[in-house]
């Protein structure tokens, strides 16, 4: 199972359609909120998560997440605008597995998933 | 393009390189060569090889094939392939050299991506192999590629291929939109362009040969041929490696049953029986 966590409906939707032809069954989540709500019933084995959202952002979310029972079994890959080193350095050490620079297409996210052991 | 002059590129191509371009492929040449038409003054790509046929110019021969270079390649391409190359390769052949020093050659490097990703494959296995020293170099036909490898300089798409981001973060260096390979990692690899139709004695003997996703393009009666000139630029107990998919009959090499596309020398039976 895949989540795909991002406050921008047509991103939820390439996204999911790219998880989609990698053989997930996607669900998605339009916030940190709302995303932490999802885990807590049923635990993602992928979570393709962006930073910059209402709410709750990503990197929030994923602090929490890692908190949670069963929490760490979940391989998150940040998917965001964001692509400065050092702030990416932070969400590596908060737990995120890989981080992709957006834009994305089909290929990269295959290639991430592929490199955090999820294909 | 006219089908003559989309046979006279092809031949021209073939005979320089070893390629062989795709027929249904002819809108892009048109979009490659455009460009350099536009710079050589002529009106369409059509007048430009029109020209080239009637009054032989090996500068501008030279100038179209490389517009034609097929760029193929990311990091880490076929990640079990390095990890194969990291775990065997590499250690029994540091602890097989005196000097812990490896030598390795990536044959159509194209725009530098399989030369750096060796590189940063040796920083990442050097607490296993601590006395390894690594030594590569990188050739291809293509100036253009060449001078990318080189500057190694590459942008957001071309850094997410292949590349896990702890090694982006460790081994580049943001510059605006692009990201720049390090001083330690550029320091590590050479540059030269190569031509590997052209007969040639190699001087030097390699461990590690990478001639990966570039015979596929060639004619298969070229390919042999390069590939058995190639085993001869092999250290006795060197790899040569091809791509995925790729395989040879060149009868001075023989498949390693290791696996990863991975070929030995074929032993020299005179010198085994004696």
């Amino acid at each position: 199972m895949g989540l795909v966590v991002d406050d921008s409906r047509s991103v939820r939707k390439v996204a999911r359609r790219i998880l989609e032809a990698l053989d997930f069954e996607t669900a998605e989540a339009v916030d940190g909120v709302e995303a932490l709500a999802f885990c807590k019933a049923a635990m993602p084995d992928a979570i393709l998560l962006d930073w910059s959202m209402p709410n709750m952002d990503g990197l929030e979310f994923l602090r929490l997440l890692r908190q949670e029972p069963g929490g760490h079994a979940p391989v998150v890959v940040f998917c965001a605008a964001e692509n400065e080193p050092a702030r990416i350095a932070e969400v590596l050490e908060a737990g995120a597995d890989e981080y992709i620079m957006k834009p994305f297409d089909g290929d990269i996210v295959a290639s991430k998933f592929s490199m955090a052991g999820l294909l | 393009m006219t089908p003559a002059a989309l046979d006279f590129l092809s031949e021209l191509v073939r005979t320089h390189t070893g390629v062989i371009l795709q027929s249904e492929k002819s809108y892009f040449a048109e979009s490659r060569l455009a460009p350099l038409a536009r710079r050589e003054g002529h009106e369409s790509v059509e007048a430009l090889l029109t020209s080239l046929g009637r009054h032989w110019d090996e500068k501008l021969a030279a100038a179209t094939v490389d517009a034609m270079a097929i760029i193929d390649t990311a990091f880490f391409r076929d990640r079990e392939v390095f990890e194969h190359i990291g775990k065997v390769m590499l250690p029994a052949l540091a602890a097989a050299r005196q000097d812990g020093v490896v030598r390795v050659w990536c044959a159509g490097c194209s725009t530098g991506q399989e030369a750096y990703s060796m590189a940063m494959l040796a920083l990442q296995v050097e607490s296993q192999v601590p006395n390894l020293k690594i030594d590569i170099i990188g050739t291809d036909l293509s100036q253009r590629a060449l001078e990318k490898a080189h500057s190694g300089i590459y942008t957001q798409f071309e850094v997410q291929r292949g590349l896990p981001i702890r090694l982006l973060l460790q081994h580049f260096e943001k510059i605006g939109d692009m990201w720049r390979v390090s001083e330690r990692l550029r320091q590590a690899v050479r540059w030269r362009q190569l031509n590997l139709l052209e007969d040639r004695r190699s001087v030097r003997a390699f461990d590690i040969l990478l001639c990966r996703n570039v015979v596929r393009y060639f004619d298969p009666a070229i390919a042999d041929r390069v590939l058995e000139q190639m085993a001869g630029a092999l250290a006795p107990d060197g790899f040569l490696v091809l791509g995925a998919d790729e395989t040879t009959r060149a009868p001075s090499l023989t498949h390693d049953e290791t696996g990863s596309g991975a070929y030995r020398k074929t032993p020299d039976r005179g010198q085994a029986a004696a």
